[in-house]
């Protein structure tokens, strides 16, 4: 609760919103001992006096009643005739949203149709209805408004308490030979009432809101009795002569109403978790570079990765989740980057050509060197010239990467058409040839498929099309196969691998699988915890494993045939890149962990074509995985 | 396409006969005997009679209510007795002016609302977005009919832009640039509100919307942030977007009463306060009747909208 309301005051609207409402309260609250004028005096010989008048500090109205007694009365009837309407809806609303929740099955079939159709009116339409049949007045007027709120309520109660109805602790209720009632009241109102609380918040503006139009229209509160509504009903005759009468009851009703407002999204944010961590931040267009020490000088590889570092920061938390990584990768290469999720694969992937989520992250130093140009230091229309044209992505999981409104033929048209000029007809055969190429069957007539139409192989097929559209130089995919069953997974690598030869491609290859990294890759980068602890050619590396890590991961890979050897997971969690312990990453997990290992930086020293990320390679070449 | 667009009119039936007796059973509710509340001091036995035969009260609720909708259903919705008028002529006079003052102010609502949302969330908390946020929230808690009274007293009264009240101008006019003139200030004050709902709603499905994987994949594909605004990510955001297009549209219908009144629009939000006041229930039923059915017909439109965007929900 303190921790809520914590949250709430961080945000000062809603903060705002909670003073001026609760100024407003006080003073409806203290109305009747306030030294104020009988609001319903008239003396017509003091009509329509301008404020500041003497003894009118806000001026009179049309009969020469005081405005500032009737603001204060008609703030107070307004205030207390829209809290009843909410009170009196959601108590209704949620009753019928429970017990049709609850019981389900055709109870619930027959109130939501009956819901349903009360919400096919425009509510304003509604209550107009409801005060033609019981006559106007302001209670009325109150009925009115609380019954078209009634739908809204038992709508969003009833899906709460569906969703409650079959959790655990209510059938164990039931078990123990609770009544239906007593099921209701002591189990699920508790769990529904901050649901029922929240929806009060956000609608209780809008009743306000509803019963002083309905007053405005003359069809609420009656004279002489006035609530704001009526207040600004009445004074509209006089608008132009004396416009104060008007304007003093509007900005009271705005007033009410944007305060309110405000609290009601200060609640709302402060509630959902969502915000509080950053999440709704949208990523910018290319990832925010902040490089403090200038950057090494580019290589003439094809693409270099040069003690790239990435950071996420989230709150006052700094997650390195790329911390100094160097790789390169030259034509007709293959190089494989295996690891753990969390480990920073990905994200190392993503930061070759900014597209890391930005804000949280972030790249703070080193560089990428494509063809001798550094990429991280380069403009986004730099960047966005060399996206998909030169070096192109293929990510995992194609449902979620493919746009799902798009037919596919037309997001593989885009794709050239972003940097080419291309006629639509010249484009379509294009996307057809693409789709043929990656062995789709009958691609000219899957061309016109949405995304949602096709199998997952199928769809990563066309993710690789996509990827092969502009001919690029290299290309990075991350984990293409992993959302895939295994003979679509072995059909998708040995296209890649084909194209590889045909084409050139640099190929960098994400995974977390050493069976995929010995079938297709030339290298192998092993990453924990944002950092390499070993590479070298993947023949080496996978006879003679040098790091306990790699060891590890290469024994979690079950073998076709070799049904003797055990598979070991490995024990432990990676650690979290905002906590890094000193020295090696990998020591609480490892076997082979010394003191000397916890402390100070442990390099990543070069053994002719391979490097290993550890003080004691010859011992761990030497041992056995056990368990 | 075609198949959708029946099924879904088709859905729309026992909507409209639910409707219908919805609006019948409230007006059942009238307390007492509708005759002597119609009457007031004319309740004579002899007009008390002839008003509980106009008006069929002489039958059994149920009987009444089959009544009543078969008289609809061949286009007669009975006789208002204070405009002594067929109520289905005064309807439709009065609808006209409604749908010209909502229907422009919809597709203010929807231009601005979208617009608005968008560039918020595209320049997500920098000053554009600020400002529009700080707009927005004015916009949704000032009531329209306050809003509509100080843009009289500025735009009419102080600035003499616009004329104060009415359609037409009583002398001259009637011609479309005279409407248009007559139309900007109510259609304004009834889009304001609608107007900043659709922003906020925007806003956020934008902002949903650019979280998404396939948004970095059109970024990695090179296509310009551009585009990938206002083409990847609009496009997702309006399946977000339209139904609350569609609520709006029931919204700037029904709240047009209010701009009505405060502008002296001859529409049927002021037909049906004066015939509520006057205690014509015909004209009551018939109005608020015929403004639900359009209003469901127009959520048709918004569904068929839906379905011809997103390829993924005729299935």
């Amino acid at each position: 609760m303190i921790q809520f309301l914590k949250l709430l005051f961080r945000n000062r609207l809603a903060g705002l919103g909670a003073v001026v409402l609760t100024f407003i309260l006080l003073l409806a609250l203290l109305t009747p001992i306030l030294p104020l004028p009988d609001p319903d005096i008239t003396a017509t010989g003091d009509r329509f006096m301008p404020p500041f008048s003497d003894g009118h500090l806000l001026g009179t109205d049309h009969l020469g009643r005081d405005l500032l007694s009737r603001l204060m009365w008609g703030t107070r009837l307004s205030l207390a005739v829209g809290a009843a309407a909410a009170l009196i809806a959601a108590f209704i609303g949620s009753t019928i949203g429970i017990v049709a929740g609850f019981l389900s099955g055709r109870t619930d079939n027959v109130i939501m149709r009956l819901v349903d159709m009360l919400m096919a009116f425009p509510y304003i339409l509604l209550a107009l209805a409801i005060v033609a049949a019981l006559g106007p007045g302001l209670i009325n007027a109150l009925i009115a408004v609380a019954a078209v709120n009634i739908p809204f309520f038992a709508r969003n109660i009833r899906g709460v308490t569906v969703g409650l109805a079959n959790k655990e602790f209510v059938d164990a209720a039931r078990l123990s030979g609770m009544s239906n009632i007593q099921i209701i009241l002591s189990e699920i109102l508790p769990n529904v009432l901050p649901v029922i609380v929240i929806a009060m918040s956000t609608t209780v503006g809008w009743m306000i809101l509803e019963t002083a139009g309905l007053s405005f229209l003359g069809l609420g509160s009656q004279p002489p009795q006035a609530d704001l509504g009526s207040m600004l009903g009445e004074a509209r005759a006089a608008l132009i002569t004396s416009p104060h009468t008007s304007i003093v009851p509007g900005i009271m009703i705005f007033l009410i109403v944007m305060s309110i407002n405000l609290l009601g999204d200060g609640v709302r944010d402060a509630i959902d978790p969502r915000l509080k961590s950053g999440a709704l931040s949208r990523p910018l267009p290319a990832t925010i570079v902040e490089r403090k020490e200038t950057p090494p000088v580019a290589s003439d590889d094809l693409l270099a990765l040069q003690d790239l570092r990435t950071e996420f920061h989230v709150g006052d938390r700094t997650y390195k989740a790329v911390g100094g990584v160097s790789l390169k990768v030259n034509k007709g290469e293959c190089l494989g980057i295996i690891g753990e999720s969390g480990s920073g694969k990905s994200v190392t992937a993503l930061s070759v050509m900014g597209l890391v989520a930005s804000p949280p992250g972030k790249i703070v130093g080193g560089a990428v060197s494509f063809q001798g140009n550094d990429l991280v230091g380069a403009s986004y229309d730099e960047l966005r010239a060399l996206r998909g044209d030169r070096v192109a992505y293929i990510f995992q999981d194609p449902l979620s990467t493919l746009h799902p409104l798009y037919k596919v033929g037309d997001q593989l048209i885009e794709a050239m058409q972003a940097h080419r000029r291309m006629p639509q007809k010249e484009a379509r055969a294009r996307a057809i040839e693409l789709l043929d190429s990656v062995r789709i069957p009958n691609a000219a007539r899957r061309v016109d498929n949405y995304p949602h139409e096709m199998s997952g192989g199928m769809r990563q097929r066309v993710s690789i099309a996509m990827a092969l559209a502009n001919e690029p130089d290299v290309i990075i995919a991350d984990e293409p196969t992993t959302a895939l069953d295994v003979t679509v997974q072995a059909q998708i690598l040995s296209l890649l691998d084909d194209l590889r030869r045909e084409r050139d491609l640099a190929i960098v290859f994400i995974t977390h699988d050493f069976g995929v990294v010995a079938q297709l890759c030339d290298r192998v980068a092993v990453m924990y915890a944002g950092r390499i602890v070993e590479e070298g050619p993947t023949a080496a590396i996978l006879d003679d494993p040098q790091h306990p890590y790699t060891k590890r991961l290469m024994a979690c890979v079950p073998e076709l045939g070799g049904g003797k050897r055990e598979l070991h997971a490995i024990a432990g969690l990676p650690p979290a890149v905002d906590r890094l312990p000193q020295g090696c990453a990998f020591a609480p997990r490892c076997e082979f962990a010394q003191d000397v290992c916890r402390q100070g930086e442990i390099k990543l020293e070069p053994n002719g074509d391979r490097a290993v990320r550890c003080l004691f390679p010859d011992k761990v070449s030497q041992t056995e995985v056990t368990s | 396409m075609a198949a959708y667009i029946l099924k879904r009119l088709i859905s729309a039936i026992p909507v409209l006969f639910g409707i219908t007796l919805i609006v019948f059973l409230i007006m059942a509710m009238i307390p007492g005997d509708p005759a002597t509340a119609i009457l007031g001091a004319y309740a004579t036995p002899e007009n008390v009679a002839k008003i509980n035969k106009d008006l069929g009260l002489d039958a059994p609720l149920f009987q009444r209510y089959f009544i009543w909708l078969g008289n609809m259903l061949t286009g007669d919705f009975g006789r208002s007795f204070s405009l002594n008028r067929p109520v289905l002529d005064e309807i439709l006079d009065r609808f006209s002016a409604t749908l010209i003052l909502a229907g422009i102010s919809f597709v203010l609502c929807a231009i601005f609302g979208i617009l608005a949302g968008v560039i918020s969330a595209a320049r997500q908390y920098g000053w554009a977005d600020k400002a529009i946020t700080f707009t927005v929230l004015i916009g949704i808690s000032i009531p329209s009919f306050f809003l509509g009274m100080v843009m009289i007293l500025v735009f009419a009264v102080r600035l003499r832009w616009f004329p104060v009240s009415g359609m037409y101008a009583i002398y001259g006019g009637g011609d479309l640039p005279d409407l248009l003139n007559h139309l900007v200030m109510p259609a304004l004050a009834l889009a304001a509100v609608a107007t900043g709902v659709v922003a906020r709603m925007s806003r956020s499905a934008m902002l949903e919307v650019l979280r998404q994987d396939y948004i970095r994949t059109a970024r990695a594909k090179g296509v310009h942030e551009r585009k990938v605004i206002l083409g990847h990510a609009l496009k997702s955001a309006m399946v977000t977007i339209i139904p609350v297009l569609g609520i709006q549209a029931g919204f700037v219908l029904s709240g047009a009463v209010y701009i009505e009144m405060v502008f002296q629009w001859p529409g049927i939000g002021r037909m049906l306060v004066d015939a509520i006041l006057k205690r014509d229930i015909l004209l009551v039923q018939g109005g608020v009747v015929f403004v639900a059915a359009c209003y469901v017909l127009f959520n048709i439109i918004v569904d068929v909208a839906q379905s011809l965007l997103d390829p993924r929900i005729k299935s």
